[in-house]
């Protein structure tokens, strides 16, 4: 190995290193080309719409820059329930997400056998159809003449009058859902990444299956868990499609009040001041959360 | 008139729509199928013009909203359009493109305001959105003498707030917003509002997310005349009733055309929705659905077709307008889509085409139902943002 590293180094020293320096940027240059025009711009765009103020013609949709920073202010205040509901739905669908998706995807990784390939396209098939769909779809599912509630009201688990949709339940759920393969796939690739060797090193040294799990297979899978739960709160948090189907008008995400404002009341600056405040709490979380689960390689 | 995500699910709808009311119109389309096969098949609309955004070669581009022009799902074709595509030598390009006033405005404001063409000769927006449009210059006025047919227009359309003297806009139709309900459920109906807020029904009503027709209804009911200048206390105060049944739970979703699904699959018991939608909704399920104008007044709302300031296509697209203001074209786009058809003497042409439709009010409305009535008046632009904003906040956003 030593020797097939050196020697072509060796040989032509000089010229690979030069041309090897300008490698990295030029396949970095697509990505960064694209982030600079469909990440950089509508981002310095947004900033400073968010701190205008409506023009005095109060025409709508007409704004004039007053370097307004108390918009961000305003906009918090008026909607704190909502960014604190979107956190807390976030959260408890990650927390969900993690609790199903952990056991699926160690039984995937370590029990399925020749199934393996077969359960992995079941966990991304929902992706063949639209996320809007999908959601559509469990709106009929759980709805009032839906197959869930029928059963339900069979074994009078609930009334006959109670609905499942409309209800902070069902949007969790639906969060939960939709980002379930978020939180599966990069768990399953961490578990799966692990060395039989060393489970087997564990139980030679006297560990038995639960102590294995505690102390080899869970740390080593940590960067899958910390990856998934990462995937599945930032989208969770800033989604607008499970509240609007599955919910009521007081399970709204911010991503619904952030819907509204863009687009039925034009007021600009408010909706990007919430945005560019949802972006500094889920970054301020993320980074958080990042350090004090210690997963260096993700940062 | 939707959240966002709606214009999806609307389609979806629609497109369940289609089957009901091709049934319902089936007499009027088949008829109008034979002629259009008769005479319609030399242009095929789309085919010249997708690419020519911006050319003047006369090609009118029209943005309607799903479902609102006679459709022969077997041909999949507008017969309407093809005879006139036939005998005028118009091309018309026609597009299903207007899913909701304020996803289509936020789409085309910045191309207006600078003037540029949007791809459209003719757009179909609800009154309080062609009042903005006209408001701010993005619509052209009408060539004096160009749509002889204008005059055909129902006296109580031909003079809004928003375009006196109809001087740049015309009714497409019209529609009430009313009570829909489940028969099945509430066989007595609903009334009031009361009777639609009554606790019986909590977590089981829905209400439009289009401000002026629910807002319209609950401030009738508190005895306002929405057609009449009010004050913004009223305005708050019918909001403040509103968020009420909001946070007590009785209203499930504040939503846009896709209360239809709710209502169907029994979520959603009773309604504040449109007429049209729910009579087709009734055809479609034997009846279980009925609609009824609030005893203490219900919203009459119109769709209107402009003509973009930018488009270069004015003449072709005034003779596409004036077509439709012919009292026998007018009548067979009505016995499809169900609403209130604007054109005077369409009825006469309905006793040819599909006479059980003549004398239903919500189609051709007669004095009576129209007392039961109020045009909602057009809002100065702040009382519009303060308003919708209201609105927005107790639906919980």
């Amino acid at each position: 190995m030593a020797i097939a590293h050196v020697s072509p180094g060796t040989s032509t020293h000089v010229q690979p290193e030069r041309s090897g320096r300008k490698v990295p940027y030029l396949l970095m240059l697509p990505g960064l080309l694209w982030l600079a025009i469909f990440f950089i711009y509508p981002l310095i765009n947004l900033a400073e719409t968010s701190t205008k103020t409506r023009a005095t013609t109060q025409e709508t949709g007409a704004f004039v820059q007053t370097y307004r920073f108390a918009n961000y202010i305003d906009a918090f205040i008026e909607y704190q329930d909502q960014f604190l509901r979107s956190f807390m739905y976030a959260f408890l669908a990650t927390v969900l997400a993690l609790a199903i998706s952990y056991p699926l995807a160690y039984a995937i990784a370590f029990k399925s056998g020749r199934y393996k390939n077969i359960l992995l396209i079941l966990v991304v098939a929902p992706f063949f159809t639209s996320f809007l769909l999908r959601t559509i779809a469990w709106k009929q599912i759980l709805g009032a003449e839906g197959p869930v509630v029928y059963v339900l009201r069979t074994l009078h688990l609930i009334g006959p009058d109670t609905t499942i949709t409309a209800s902070s339940f069902a949007v969790v759920m639906g969060l939960t859902y939709n980002f379930l393969p978020f939180m599966t796939l990069p768990i399953y690739a961490s578990l799966d990444r692990i060395d039989p060797r060393l489970l087997e090193a564990s139980g030679d040294l006297y560990s038995n299956g639960l102590t294995t799990f505690r102390k080899v297979t869970m740390p080593l899978s940590m960067p899958g868990v910390v990856a998934g739960t990462l995937l599945t709160f930032i989208p969770a948090a800033g989604d607008y499609i499970n509240a609007a189907i599955l919910g009521n008008p007081t399970t709204k995400m911010i991503g619904n009040v952030i819907d509204s404002r863009f687009f039925r009341i034009v007021d600009y600056p408010t909706a990007a001041s919430l945005s560019f405040t949802l972006m500094a709490a889920i970054l301020f979380l993320v980074v958080v959360y990042i350090r004090r689960s210690g997963t260096d390689e993700l940062v | 008139m939707n959240e966002k995500l709606s214009p999806e699910t609307r389609a979806l709808i629609k497109a369940q729509l289609t089957r009901r009311r091709f049934l319902a119109g089936a007499g009027a389309v088949g008829a109008t199928a034979v002629l259009a096969a008769c005479g319609g098949a030399k242009k095929e609309p789309g085919s010249a013009s997708e690419s020519s955004a911006s050319d003047s070669s006369g090609t009118v581009r029209w943005a309607n909203w799903p479902e609102y022009l006679d459709y022969d799902e077997k041909t999949q074709k507008y017969p309407s359009l093809e005879t006139f595509i036939a005998a005028s030598g118009i091309n018309v390009v026609y597009k299903e493109e207007v899913n909701d006033n304020d996803e289509f405005y936020g789409k085309v404001q910045i191309k207006l305001e600078q003037g540029k063409d949007i791809g459209w000769d003719i757009v179909t927006l609800t009154d309080w959105m062609a009042g903005r449009w006209i408001r701010l210059g993005y619509a052209q006025a009408f060539d004096e003498g160009a749509i002889p047919n204008k005059e055909n227009i129902l006296a109580g359309l031909a003079n809004v707030g928003f375009d006196p003297g109809r001087k740049s806009s015309l009714t497409w139709q019209s529609g009430f917003a009313g009570f829909g309900w489940n028969k099945e459920v509430i066989p007595g109906g609903i009334k009031s509002l009361d009777q639609l807020f009554d606790k019986k029904y909590k977590g089981r009503i829905e209400v439009l997310s289009e401000m002026r027709d629910t807002m319209g209804i609950i401030l009738q009911y508190q005895g306002v005349d929405v057609s009449q200048p009010f004050t913004e206390d009223q305005f708050m105060n019918a909001v403040d009733f509103l968020e009420k049944q909001v946070a007590d739970g009785i209203i499930r979703q504040v939503k846009g055309n896709d209360y239809l699904d709710d209502m169907e699959s029994g979520d959603a018991v009773a309604v504040i929705g449109w007429s049209g939608d729910i009579f087709a909704l009734a055809n479609d399920n034997e009846g279980k659905f009925e609609f009824a104008i609030p005893e203490s007044g219900g919203t009459l709302w119109s769709d209107n077709v402009l003509l973009p300031t930018p488009s270069t296509n004015k003449k072709n697209a005034q003779s596409v307008i004036n077509n439709y203001y012919d009292p026998a074209v007018a009548a067979q786009v009505a016995a499809f889509v169900n609403y209130i058809c604007p054109v005077q003497g369409a009825r006469d042409e309905m006793e040819k085409i599909a006479p059980e439709l003549v004398n239903n009010p919500f189609i051709f409305p007669d004095d009576a139902t129209l007392a039961k009535v109020k045009v909602f008046r057009p809002l100065a632009p702040e009382e519009e943002t303060t308003y919708s904003e209201a609105f927005a906040s107790a639906s919980g956003n």
